[in-house]
């Protein structure tokens, strides 16, 4: 059994919305609602679902760097609600995260050395020879080469500057990396390099991936598991090729149907959902899915599934499965 | 085969940047038949945008401006076609849906105002005439409830719904080529099943002819007839859509089919090495040399562009041998 590295318990994360100052009441936003799941350790954990599910809010809530509203997260085995500022510091040496957009993730007027620098000057990491030689080494590892440290971002293209962010989240050693959307914004063939640099990265240095993605193709390859939410909850959790081969929930399995595939061998029945997703200020009662279900019931309508295991890990929250 | 509807020839589109004359097409040539849906894909600034945009007369001015070439439309070279002529043509004849739902409406005018607009400029209804127009279309596009919703502003719909009411706007005047250009990138793939479906039921049901521009290989698979492949201002590669998947003839191609994850395998991904060349500083001869496994000294002179297969053409010295 693989040691847990990251759990969290009944995860609850609500915004208020703003008012618009148009005398609209203000609301909550539920952008997390009750998720409780766990990352084992060396796993690619793959948390997926369409905008406004809620998978970036529950990221920023698992590093804690946003306060859930309620519920817990265990790192190694620590409440990190329950932490101070010096351990929280401490821990953030250990968790670091990615961001979808290269452009904006990095500071065009600071030299590519000292953004990636920055991080290990903050936590007072060796002394200023040695960030600088990390950095050189740091660049390598990221494949790209050491003398481009003096250059400026506008300098690289966008899959060099995600390489320059991946450097700079490397550079405290982390053991945990929360990868948001890494590579959306890259074009097609610059995305493939960069998956792969983090498929080596993640042997090479025993790392730990939370992968968020809305694309099912990229998930597919990279994780383990993967994790389907709609609005803000998570609807199914299971192994990569159960998930893959065998999915449950009629959400998952209309997501699955609509990602355009280049092979007709693989193509399947398409499931063409009806409407949008709700917003998550009003959610409807009972399955959050229930409005757009091709394959809805009466108790859909008041009474929420809660997620349940049906077997072989793998668990589903719809009342389709496991009842008795 | 039926008789093209549009036809391109030779377009060079240039633009003037601090740092020189940029040409963002080059000598692009293709037409488009009557009915079919033809794709153009390519990484961000191959110039696929900006060949639509030429159609049309979009380009940013003064900056911008067709260089060469003629754009064939009914008799009328759309390239030299003055300011009112080709107004006449804009949404009427040719219509274009853009990729951003957000910013490609006005958002200080209700839906249903723009919506109404195209059917009063071109089809010269009255405002009421319009008004019952309108309602139909949004009802043909999947709104629920037009009948109040063309009271509605922009930023009361959810982006599928503001693309759905762009795809009313471009199908208004019922026109005879559609060009859509990313018209499902910015939206969730649930979304863009529902979008596609509606393109293709359209077209079937009127008639419509469409170039579809994208970056997704996925999305030309499942609507494309035929595909044209652009790489740094030009066309690479033109084939039907079975043939391009199953036996691409240039390495740039080929390289992108290597590079998509693949549904049931998890091998490593094959990557093009690189990055795409400045268009400011292309290589003489091929631009994609630097990248490719299969490059030699040939490659400094402009490769040829033969057919290796009837409808199958490619621009490369060493077409990738699946013959």
């Amino acid at each position: 059994m693989q040691k847990i590295l990251l759990q969290a318990i009944d995860l609850t994360k609500h915004y208020t919305a703003q008012d618009t100052g148009f005398g609209s009441s203000k609301g909550k936003v539920r952008a997390v609602e009750g998720v409780s799941l766990s990352v084992k350790k060396g796993e690619v954990f793959g948390l997926v679902g369409e905008s406004g599910c809620g998978k970036s809010s529950l990221g920023r809530v698992l590093l804690r760097l946003e306060n859930a509203t309620s519920g817990k997260v265990f790192f190694k085995g620590r409440d990190l609600m329950s932490l101070n500022k010096a351990e929280l510091k401490k821990f953030r040496r250990q968790a670091q995260i990615i961001y979808q957009d290269p452009y904006s993730a990095l500071n065009p007027r600071q030299k590519v050395g000292d953004i990636i620098a920055e991080p290990m000057n903050i936590h007072g990491m060796g002394d200023s020879l040695e960030r600088q030689e990390r950095v050189r080494w740091l660049l390598e590892v990221v494949g790209l080469h050491p003398d481009q440290a003096k250059h400026y971002p506008h300098e690289f293209s966008g899959g060099q500057r995600q390489r320059i962010v991946i450097a700079r989240a490397l550079a405290l050693q982390p053991i945990l990396l929360l990868a948001d959307e890494p590579v959306s914004a890259l074009d097609v063939s610059i995305q493939a390099q960069v998956i792969n640099l983090l498929e080596k990265l993640r042997s090479q240095f025993e790392l730990t991936y939370v992968f968020i993605s809305h694309d099912l193709s990229v998930v597919e390859h990279i994780c383990s598991r993967v994790a389907v939410m709609y609005l803000g909850r998570l609807v199914e959790l299971s192994n990569r090729n159960e998930f893959y081969t065998n999915p449950l929930h009629p959400y998952s399995k209309a997501l699955l149907s609509a990602v355009p595939t280049t092979d007709p061998s693989f193509r399947r029945h398409r499931i063409i959902l009806k409407g949008d997703v709700p917003s998550p200020i009003n959610p409807p009662t009972g399955c959050p899915f229930h409005p757009r279900c091709p394959e809805i019931q009466e108790i859909c309508l008041k009474e929420r599934p809660e997620l349940k295991n049906v077997g072989a890990n793998h668990w589903v929250a719809c009342h389709l499965y496991g009842n008795g | 085969m039926s008789a093209p509807i549009l036809e391109i020839i030779g377009l060079k589109t240039q633009f003037n940047t601090r740092r020189g004359i940029l040409t963002a097409v080059d000598d692009v040539s293709f037409s488009l038949e009557t009915g079919e849906t033809l794709g153009v894909v390519g990484e961000s600034g191959c110039g696929k945008s900006v060949t639509a945009l030429s159609i049309l007369q979009l380009l940013p001015r003064p900056m911008g401006k067709i260089a060469e070439g003629k754009i064939m439309f009914q008799g009328t070279d759309l390239a030299k076609a003055g300011l009112a002529a080709i107004r006449r043509i804009r949404g009427n004849d040719i219509s274009m849906i853009f990729q951003e739902p957000m910013t490609s409406l006005n958002p200080v005018f209700t839906t249903g105002f723009q919506v109404m607009e195209p059917l009063r400029k071109h089809r010269g209804m009255t405002k009421s005439q319009a008004k019952k127009e309108a309602i139909k279309l949004l009802e043909l596009v999947g709104i629920p409830e037009p009948a109040s919703r063309i009271y509605d502003y922009p930023h009361q719909m959810s982006g599928g719904m503001r693309q759905r009411v762009m795809i009313a706007m471009a199908l208004a005047c019922r026109p005879k080529v559609m060009i859509a250009d990313e018209p499902t990138t910015a939206l969730d793939v649930t979304i863009q099943a529902q979008i596609l479906e509606l393109m293709k039921q359209l077209q079937r049901e009127i008639g419509m002819t469409v170039l579809l521009i994208t970056h997704d290989l996925g999305v030309v698979a499942e609507t494309c007839q035929r595909v044209i492949v652009m790489y740094a201002g030009k066309i690479i590669e033109k084939a039907p859509v079975e043939e391009l998947f199953s036996s691409p003839a240039h390495p740039y191609t080929n390289g992108l089919l290597n590079s998509l994850p693949k549904t049931g395998s998890h091998h490593a991904l094959k990557p093009i090495p690189g990055t795409v060349p400045s268009m400011l500083q292309l290589p003489s001869g091929c631009a994609f040399q630097e990248r490719c496994r299969f490059s030699d000294r040939k490659c400094l002179e402009d490769p040829p562009w033969i057919e290796i297969r009837q409808g199958h053409m490619v621009r490369c010295w060493r077409p990738m041998e699946h013959y």
